[in-house]
């Protein structure tokens, strides 16, 4: 299998007012995701997650190293190149005009044909299909406000499917929902890389979704790769209790087989 | 329906209304003319020289373009800036950029530039500048990391249109009141007659604007998903912004240079059009050039007939809409957001 993305040394900073101490984002980051490869981010909040979809997406520029996607730095892309290769579905997106369902699915067809002012026929049949695979057509002509937050996050995906990447990247996509749509999510995003083909990369502070749907995880600890590996290795007591700085309890999923972590309560005394 | 569908349902119908309030505009007035005058004048059989000509043809005709011209272009460029600042009550006399435009076009006067087609053209360049540096101001103040907060927005618009209609005041106070005969009533957005070859430079200067963002009209809605999301569907929102944020000062600069500074008609217009088409910019864009002028043409008829024989300015029909209208709005669709 090829990398379909490489991350080479990369280490990126943002820039801070004058008098301020710049420390980086991230350093060093090297990793490279296999075409085919359902691959997971974890980490802490402020670890750099967030951070590292920027810059994969070309939102910000890295200081150091270079991006790589199916070999090309991605600095040499043009912006519609990079969204057909890659679609985000964000954690939630700002709503100041009530869009329909449709007209935000339709969106996702723009980096095929940006010259159009109107979408094509074709256009509209991929839509429908996306909208179809999610399971939200028939909210098509609904506004956004309109929709609960397992809905919306349908709508969502609906929309990067749209596009016809081939990486989906999926920020925090259960971080909105209950368990039933976590479940969905979930199950869709397999159904996604099993029948598509599509290259998935999950970032999320859920290490049990992380775990169970992930071929190999990426923990990044304070701007570090602190682990990059299958789930077995990479959810390890000793790691993650340096990594999250708090005593956890490792076990496995007794249907997945996975590791399952939790948060070890009480807080033993001396910690915090 | 399709959406070009729903466009061209939309502009069949604008269209007839703008033909309609046109043709009222033409045929009423305080000149107490009778229809059958007009309708020869406009036909061309009646003398040059005669009464019904040269009110039909050099007065009301021109008026009615302007009027057409200067509505569209406000309301396009309210359509713009709600667009880039992702706030729905944002539009130029709101954010200021009337008030800087209006600066730069007493600035021109200051320096004796008249209504002659090249002068006018210095003095739509003028406001064209002042509207660039009060909307750039306005995004300075406003910007907060990751986007603009849509209270501080108004009340940068707030100050920043104090801030120049202040500037206004000063250079007509040390500036002899002469050389700038008729500013005041100017100030309040008045539709006097424009020459044809200063009519012909607006309809250009609007057009190209109006060009501007018609293009950019299917981005702008995707920069509605936030500019990182526009971003990774491939929009090249730094450009975007530009070039939108050009247009939309420059059909603000042009409508007041040559109609001085009409508040309110870019919000009144693109509402009521997303109330009817959605939020869709490729349908509101157009849509807004033909029914802003409808709104304008209308509120000048009001204008020149409520108080005939006196005359009132149209800004102050429109302000006294619009400012209702925008208190509606902030009390009950965006309380949440404030």
């Amino acid at each position: 299998m090829s990398a379909l993305v490489e991350f080479d040394d990369v280490a990126f900073s943002y820039p801070l007012p004058a008098g301020r101490q710049a420390g980086f984002t991230l350093a060093g980051v090297s990793f490279a995701i296999a075409a085919g490869e359902v691959f997971g981010v974890i980490g802490p909040n402020s670890a750099g997650k967030t951070t590292l979809l920027r810059l994969l997406t070309r939102v910000v520029v890295a200081d150091r190293g270079e991006v790589r996607v199916d070999g090309r730095p991605i600095g040499r892309l043009a912006h519609t190149e990079l969204a057909r290769q890659i679609a985000v579905v964000p954690q939630d997106m700002p709503r100041p005009f009530p869009f329909s369902v449709e007209q935000l699915v339709l969106m996702g067809r723009y980096p095929h044909a940006p010259g159009r002012f109107f979408e094509s026929e074709a256009d509209r049949t991929q839509a429908a299909a996306a909208m179809e695979a999610t399971g939200v057509r028939h909210l098509a002509a609904l506004p956004l406000e309109q929709l609960s937050g397992g809905e919306r996050q349908r709508a969502m995906l609906a929309r990067a499917l749209a596009q016809q990447p081939r990486l989906l990247v999926l920020d925090e996509p259960t971080s909105h929902l209950d368990l039933r749509y976590q479940a969905e999510t979930a199950a869709l995003l397999q159904q996604m890389n099993a029948e598509r083909g599509m290259t998935v990369l999950l970032v999320s502070h859920d290490l049990h979704l992380a775990a169970a749907v992930c071929d190999r995880l990426l923990l990044l600890g304070g701007g570090r790769v602190a682990r990059l590996g299958p789930p077995a290795e990479v959810l390890q007591r000793e790691v993650l209790e340096s990594v999250f700085d708090c005593a956890v309890v490792v076990e496995v999923n007794p249907t997945s087989g996975r590791p399952a972590v939790q948060v070890a309560w009480p807080v033993p005394a001396g910690r915090r | 329906m399709s959406a070009s569908g729903r466009l061209a349902l939309a502009l069949g119908v604008l269209g007839l209304a703008l033909l309609v309030v046109a043709a009222l505009a033409l045929f009423v007035g305080s000149a107490g003319l009778s229809p059958r005058a007009v309708a020869r004048a406009l036909a061309g059989q009646a003398s040059a020289d005669s009464v019904e000509s040269v009110v039909t043809l050099q007065l009301r005709l021109p008026r009615v373009a302007a009027a057409a011209l200067a509505g569209g272009a406000l309301a396009v460029a309210g359509v713009a800036f709600q667009g880039l600042t992702r706030n729905p009550l944002a539009e130029p006399s709101v954010l200021g950029v009337s008030s800087g435009a209006a600066f730069g076009v007493v600035l021109a006067q200051v320096f004796g530039l008249g209504l002659s087609v090249l002068q006018a053209l210095g003095v739509a360049v003028f406001a064209f500048a002042g509207a660039l540096l009060a909307a750039g101001a306005v995004y300075l103040i406003a910007r907060v990391p990751g986007g603009l907060s849509v209270p501080t927005l108004l009340l940068a618009g707030v100050i920043v249109g104090i801030f120049f209609t202040s500037a206004i005041t000063v250079l007509i106070s040390v500036v002899d009141f002469n050389r700038l005969g008729g500013v005041v009533h100017w100030l309040l957005g008045n539709l006097a007659p424009i020459p044809p070859g200063s009519l012909a430079l607006f309809a250009l200067l609007a057009l190209v604007g109006f060009g501007l963002i018609l293009r950019s009209a299917r981005e702008l809605n995707l920069l509605a998903l936030g500019e990182e999301a526009a971003t990774q569907l491939g929009v090249d929102a730094a450009r975007l912004k530009q070039r939108v944020f050009v247009a939309a000062a420059l059909l603000t600069g042009t409508v007041v240079a040559f109609t001085g500074p009409i508040g309110f008609v870019g919000l009144v217009v693109p509402h009521m059009l997303r109330g009817v088409l959605g939020q869709d910019n490729r349908l509101l864009v157009p849509a807004a050039l033909v029914a802003g002028g409808v709104f304008l043409l209308a509120a000048d008829t009001l204008a020149r007939n409520v108080v005939a024989p006196a005359e009132l300015s149209v800004g102050v029909i429109t302000s006294f809409c619009g400012a209702p209208f925008f208190v509606y709005l902030l009390r009950t669709r965006y309380r949440a957001s404030l």
